[in-house]
C-alpha cells in the first residue's frame, strides 16, 4: 500500500514511456465511438421527435409575438407608456395605422385573439374598428372613440400592454387561476373564473386514487404471478397482458358498455334487486367512471414492475420467516413486503406519471368531474388555439411531476426502484 | 453412537410424493436421539431435502407420522415448532441489519427488548460477530453470512436446528473451518442438529450418526467408523470414500468367507457381508489404501495380477491406476514410505489383501 502511494506521486507510464492514463484512453477511444455511433440515430430521434418539440412548447408558455409581429407601432408607442395615464394621440394614431395594414394583410384577427386572451370580449372592437380605419380621420383619439367607445376604457389599453410584451409570464398566471396586469402585477381570478388549479387538484386527486387502486388490486396478482407454478402463471401472465393487446379506444368503449345506466352492471343489480329500476347507479360519465377505467388500464403497468420485483424474492426467506416464529402475516408484513418496496415505488410513480397525463379515457368516460387537466390543455390546443395558455399548463404538470420524481429519490431513493 | 431409550425426532414410516405417481421418499423410518447430530447423505434427488422440509414443516408427508419429543407434528405449523433452521443460501432478510436478523426471532416471541439486545449480543459473540451488528448482509462475506445465519438459527435456543447444506457456497478452505466450528457449537450447546449435505467428508467429521440416502431410501444408518469400514451395500461402499468393485458370483460360503470368481476369471475370498445363495451375484469392494502392491500370498489374503498403468504422486501417498481383472481403473493408494518408490509405468505386479478387507456385497451394475 505505502508502495503504491509512493509510486503514484510520479505518473505510471506504459512499456513504451506514454503516460498509462493517455495510452489507455487511446485504447478506449475505438470503443467509445462504436458505442456512441450506435446511439446515435436514436439520440438524433429522440432529440428531434421529443426533446425539441417539447423545449419549443414550452417556450410559447413564456413568449408570445402575435400581437407585437402584427402591431409594430402601436408596440412600440405601448412599451414607453406607463399604463396608467390616458392613452395619448400618438398611440391612437399608431393604433389606426397598424390596424389598417393588418386589415389589408389579413392578420388583424390573429392580433384581436391575442388580446381577447388576456381581456375577454374585445376581439369584435378590433375587427370592426378595422374594417372602419381607412376612413378615420385625425385627431384619431376622438374618431377612434367615435367608432367605437369602449377604445376609452383603459383596460383596453393596459390589456394591450400586456400582450405586446413577448416574454411574459402571463399565461403561467392564468393557469394559476390568476392574471397579470400592468398596475398590480399577478393578482388572483375572481372566484366564478378559476378552473385551473382546481383541476390541478382533481388531476393529482384521482391519479392518486387510480395509483392506490392499482396497488391494492395489482399487489394480489403480481404475487400469485411470482409464486405461482409456471404453467399457472403463464396463462395469468396471459390475461394481464391481454388488455395489453387491446386497443385503447376498445377498452374504453367497452366500459361504456358495461357501466352504463342500461348497460350490463346496472342491468344486473337491478335484477338481484339491489338497486330499483328507476334509481340506477351513475358508473360512468363521471369521476366514477373515469376512476375505474383508468384503474382497468394500467393495471399492468403496475403489476409488472411489482411482478418483476417479486419474482427475485426467494421463498427461503419467508421459510426462514416462519421457522424463526413468525406467523404467515407476520412474516409477509415484516420480511416479504418490505422486500417489494422497488417495485411499489416502481409501479407507482409508472401509474402516477401516466395518470396524471391521461386524456381519451377521461374524454371519453369522464364526463363534467371526470375531467382531468390533460383534458383541457388538449382544449387549449385544438378548440381555444391558445397554445401558449397550453404550454404554460403542460409546463405546471411537468414541473410537478419532477417536484415528485424528486420526493420519491428523497424518501425511497431512485436508485431503489426496479421497472423490470 | 447416542441412543437414548425415547427419540427426540422419530419419523414412522414416512413417505412422501409430489406428483402422486412416484414415492421420493420411501418408508422412512428414523429415531434420532437428544443431542445427537444426524447427517443425512446423498446424492442430489435422493430425498434427504424432503425428508428435513418435512421435519422442518414446508412439506407435509403424504403417509406416515413425524414425532418431536413425543408429540406428532404433521399438523403443526412451520412457526410453532421451534425449530431452528440455516438455509443453503442463508435466508438472511436482505432489509435488516444483523442485529436485527438477529432479533427477529425474539420480536416475534415478544421478548422484552432489554432481553432482545443481550441475547442477540451473547449470540453474537458466540459466533464471533460482535463487530458486524449494524452492518447489513450484504455487506458481508460469504463466511460471515454463515455465521449469522448460524446465529439466527441458534438464537431462540430451539432444541432442534435443521441445516440444509449451508457450507455449500463457501471455499474449500472456509469450509472445513465452519464444519469444525459448527461441530463445536454443537458440543457446547448441547442441540440435536439434523444436518443434510451431498459431500461425504463434511458428514464424516461432524455427524454422531450418518444416514446415507438415496432413491428415497436409507441405504445405510450407521456412526462414521462403521459407514466407512463396514459399508452394507455397495451404494455406501461407493459413496463413502473410494472403493475399487468387481463384479463377480459366489461359488461358496464358509466361516461368514465367500469364494468368489471375478467375471474375468480369477478367484478371491471375501468377507461375506451381503451374498445371496450359491451362484448369485456380487459386488466385491474393496479400499484403495487396503491393497499391497506386490503382495506375497499368504493365509488369509488373496491377490490377483496387475499391470501399473499410471502413477500420480500426491506427496504423502502415490495413486497408483492399475489394470486389475480386466478392470483398468482399480486404484491402489501407497503410502510414501521408503522403499517404495521402485513403481514403474507397465510394469508387472501383483496386488493383495486381507480377505476381511474386501467386502463382498449385493449386487449392483451401475457401479
Amino acid at each position: 500500500m505505502a508502495d503504491s502511494q509512493t509510486a503514484s506521486l510520479e505518473p505510471i507510464t506504459a512499456a513504451d514511456g506514454t503516460p498509462l492514463k493517455k495510452k489507455l484512453a487511446q485504447a478506449l477511444f475505438r470503443s467509445r465511438v462504436r458505442a456512441v455511433s450506435l446511439v446515435v440515430p436514436l439520440f438524433a430521434f429522440v432529440m428531434a421527435s421529443f426533446v425539441i418539440p417539447i423545449l419549443a412548447l414550452m417556450w410559447q408558455g413564456v413568449y408570445n409575438d402575435r400581437f407585437s409581429s402584427h402591431m409594430p407601432n402601436l408596440t412600440e408607442q405601448l412599451t414607453v407608456w406607463d399604463g396608467l395615464t390616458e392613452p395619448n394621440e400618438k398611440m391612437y394614431e399608431a393604433l389606426v395605422a397598424d390596424l389598417e395594414t393588418a386589415r389589408a394583410d389579413r392578420t388583424i384577427g390573429r392580433a384581436a385573439t391575442r388580446v381577447n386572451q388576456e381581456f375577454p370580449g374585445t376581439r369584435s372592437l378590433f375587427t370592426s374598428t378595422a374594417r372602419k380605419a381607412k376612413k378615420l380621420k385625425p385627431p384619431f383619439k376622438e374618431s377612434v372613440i367615435k367608432a367605437n367607445k369602449k377604445w376609452s376604457n383603459i383596460e383596453v389599453w393596459q390589456a394591450m400592454k400586456i400582450t405586446s410584451q413577448d416574454l411574459t409570464p402571463g399565461f403561467y398566471a392564468t393557469a394559476l387561476d390568476g392574471r397579470y396586469t400592468v398596475d398590480q402585477g399577478f393578482v388572483r381570478q375572481d372566484e366564478n373564473r378559476q378552473i385551473y388549479v382546481k383541476l390541478f387538484w382533481r388531476t393529482m386527486l384521482i391519479s392518486a386514487t387510480v395509483m392506490g387502486l392499482c396497488l391494492l388490486l395489482g399487489y394480489p396478482v403480481a404475487y400469485l404471478l411470482a409464486t405461482l407454478p409456471l404453467r399457472a402463471s403463464n396463462l395469468l401472465m396471459i390475461m394481464v397482458l391481454l388488455p395489453f393487446w387491446t386497443s385503447l379506444l376498445v377498452r374504453t368503449t367497452a366500459w361504456i358498455a358495461i357501466l352504463q345506466s342500461q348497460g350490463v352492471i346496472n342491468d344486473l343489480m337491478v335484477f338481484v334487486g339491489i338497486t330499483a329500476d328507476d334509481a340506477r347507479f351513475s358508473l360512468i360519465y363521471n369521476m366514477t367512471g373515469t376512476i375505474i377505467a383508468m384503474t382497468h388500464i394500467l393495471l399492468p403497468f403496475m403489476i409488472l414492475p411489482l411482478y418483476s420485483v417479486m419474482k427475485t424474492i426467494p421463498p427461503s426467506y419467508m421459510r426462514a420467516a416462519r421457522s424463526l416464529g413468525a406467523t404467515p402475516t407476520m412474516a409477509f408484513i415484516k420480511v416479504y413486503m418490505p422486500q417489494t418496496i422497488p417495485g411499489i415505488g416502481a409501479g407507482g410513480l409508472l401509474v402516477f406519471i401516466l395518470a396524471i397525463g391521461y386524456y381519451i379515457t377521461p374524454a371519453l368516460v369522464g364526463g363534467q368531474d371526470g375531467q382531468l387537466i390533460s383534458n383541457m390543455i388538449a382544449y387549449h390546443m385544438q378548440k381555444s388555439l391558445n397554445w401558449s395558455l397550453a404550454a404554460a399548463l403542460g409546463g405546471i404538470l411537468l414541473a410537478g411531476v419532477l417536484v415528485l420524481y424528486w420526493a420519491y429519490d428523497k424518501v425511497i431513493g431512485i436508485d431503489n426502484m426496479k421497472l423490470g | 453412537m447416542v441412543q437414548a431409550n425415547d427419540p427426540f425426532v422419530s419419523f414412522k414410516g414416512v413417505q412422501k410424493s409430489y406428483d402422486g405417481e412416484t414415492l421420493v421418499v420411501k418408508n422412512l423410518n428414523l429415531d434420532i436421539a437428544s443431542g445427537e447430530f444426524l447427517t443425512m447423505l446423498g446424492p442430489s434427488g435422493s430425498g434427504k431435502t424432503t425428508c428435513l422440509m418435512m421435519l422442518a414443516g414446508f412439506e407435509t408427508a403424504t403417509h406416515g407420522d413425524i414425532e418431536l419429543g413425543g408429540r406428532p407434528i404433521n399438523n403443526i405449523p412451520p412457526h410453532k415448532r421451534g425449530i431452528g433452521m440455516v438455509f443453503q443460501n442463508y435466508a438472511l432478510f436482505p432489509h435488516m441489519t444483523v442485529g436485527e436478523n438477529l432479533a427477529f426471532p425474539l420480536k416475534v416471541r415478544n421478548m422484552p427488548t432489554a432481553e432482545v439486545e443481550d441475547k442477540v449480543r451473547a449470540v453474537l459473540d458466540m459466533v464471533q460477530m460482535l463487530a458486524f451488528i449494524d452492518r447489513k448482509p450484504a455487506q458481508l462475506s460469504g463466511g460471515q453470512q454463515q455465521r449469522i445465519a448460524l446465529a439466527r438459527a441458534l438464537v431462540f435456543n430451539p432444541e432442534l436446528v435443521l441445516m440444509d447444506e449451508p457450507l455449500g457456497a463457501l471455499d474449500k478452505q472456509l469450509r472445513e473451518h465452519m464444519q469444525y466450528e459448527i461441530k463445536h457449537i454443537h458440543e457446547n450447546l448441547g442441540v440435536t442438529v439434523v444436518y443434510v449435505t451431498h459431500d461425504q467428508s463434511e458428514a464424516l467429521t461432524m455427524s454422531n450418526r450418518i444416514a446415507v440416502f438415496d432413491d428415497g431410501i436409507i441405504q445405510q444408518l450407521a456412526d462414521p467408523i462403521t459407514l466407512y469400514e463396514k459399508p452394507e451395500n455397495a451404494f455406501v461402499a461407493q459413496f463413502i470414500g473410494e472403493n475399487n468393485q468387481m463384479l463377480g458370483t459366489v461359488q461358496s460360503v464358509s466361516k461368514n468367507i465367500a469364494t468368489v470368481k471375478l467375471d474375468a476369471g480369477d478367484v478371491v475370498k471375501a468377507l461375506a457381508v451381503n451374498v445371496g445363495a450359491v451362484g448369485s451375484r456380487t459386488t466385491l469392494s474393496v479400499r484403495p489404501e487396503r491393497c499391497i502392491v506386490t503382495a506375497k500370498k499368504s493365509a488369509g489374503t488373496s491377490s490377483l495380477d496387475a499391470r501399473i498403468e499410471e502413477l500420480i504422486y500426491l506427496g504423502d501417498h502415490i495413486r497408483c491406476r492399475m489394470s486389475v481383472a480386466g478392470d483398468d481403473q482399480f486404484i491402489v493408494k501407497v503410502p510414501n514410505t521408503s522403499g517404495q518408490l521402485g513403481l514403474e509405468i507397465g510394469a508387472l505386479s501383483q496386488i493383495g489383501w486381507k480377505n476381511d478387507d474386501c467386502r463382498a456385497l449385493d449386487f449392483n451394475e451401475s457401479v
